[in-house]
């Protein structure tokens, strides 16, 4: 066997062992069964004011734990996380930019470039 | 990294039909050309999506011109879309199982594994068309007003991925099934995974932001 396939070959054990039991996933999937249901209970009753905060925060943890355990983003090359970040940066500039529309782009006789009229 | 004429072109894939036999060509990065590309693909999705999710918030409240009926937002059915999220949040754990699996060489079970994610992933789109069928007869068709067209597009969107994966996933099924897909590629299911996590992920965040953020 040559360096080369030796390298390759190390480089892929290394990423399998990283990773979470089977049990470990489980443990993780319970997790996010439970931010979902806090998430759902902010239908049934009134959270005021940090009730889309708190979506907000509960969205981003979740994502972030698919991403980071189920994904293995945590265990796995850096390459991977910055492929997908720039495109993740990328979509929320995109966010940003239609967002300003609603904002900036006044039409001075009322009708806003936003309201489709 | 090796020298060209040090590398062993025996089991090179070029030509050959015995799966088994099938290696990766060694790469710069010691990283599969195959993952890279997954990746740089759920990385441009990201585009798509967050292009349609924009779209949708920009438009939820708004009919355009001559144009009226009710909003999609005034038709959800919140106990409903929670456990079809549900479901598919637990496909996320039988994938990653269904990966286990087959790096540990335990066919079976990565084959009951494979099979059940497809099952969870059809459950949701079954609960979609529900939806998508009880929205219409409440008078909320694609082009009613510009808010139902942003809302069909994004979750259209998202349904057919879903389709997609669970075509994937009963492809690998039959793969493994019929022994052309062993434990040496495993990898071919964990890229198909990456997938089905990422459908999962943008589900997370159109629930939070579609369906649950007044």
């Amino acid at each position: 066997m040559d360096t080369a396939t030796a390298s390759e070959e190390e480089t892929h054990d290394e990423h399998h062992d990283h990773g979470l039991s089977d049990v470990g996933y489980i443990k993780i999937a319970l997790i996010l069964g439970v931010l979902t249901a806090v998430e759902v209970a902010t239908y049934f009753f009134d959270f005021g004011i940090v009730e889309v905060p708190s979506l907000l925060i509960l969205m981003v943890v979740k994502f972030q734990i698919v991403v980071s355990y189920f994904m293995h983003l945590k265990f796995d090359s850096k390459v991977f996380s910055y492929l997908f970040l720039t495109g993740l940066i990328l979509a929320m500039a995109v966010f940003a930019a239609m967002g300003t529309s609603m904002v900036f782009w006044q039409d001075p006789t009322g009708c806003d470039a936003s309201s489709f009229c | 990294m090796a020298d060209i004429d040090e590398i062993d072109t025996s089991n090179l894939a070029y030509g050959r039909t015995d799966w088994d036999d099938y290696h990766h060509l060694p790469t710069n990065t010691g990283l599969t050309n195959e993952k890279v590309t997954m990746w740089a693909f759920l990385g441009s999705d990201c585009l798509l999506f967050g292009a349609l999710i924009s779209t949708y918030l920009l438009c939820r409240n708004r009919f355009g011109p001559d144009t009226k009926g009710p909003t999609a937002a005034d038709l959800f059915d919140i106990p409903f879309t929670s456990v079809s999220s549900f479901v598919l949040l637990m496909s996320s754990l039988t994938m990653v199982l269904a990966v286990t699996s087959i790096q540990r060489a335990e066919m079976e079970r990565c084959k009951l594994w494979l099979l059940t994610t497809a099952a969870l992933g059809s459950v949701f789109i079954a609960g979609q068309v529900y939806e998508f069928t009880s929205f219409y007869r409440e008078g909320l068709g694609y082009t009613t007003n510009i808010s139902s067209s942003a809302f069909y597009t994004l979750t259209g969107f998202h349904g057919v991925h879903v389709s997609l994966g669970i075509i994937m996933l009963v492809t690998m099924w039959v793969l493994v099934s019929r022994g052309n897909l062993g434990p040496e590629r495993a990898e071919t299911i964990e890229i198909i995974g990456l997938y089905w996590h990422f459908v999962d992920i943008v589900w997370i965040v159109i629930f939070a932001v579609v369906y649950l953020i007044p």
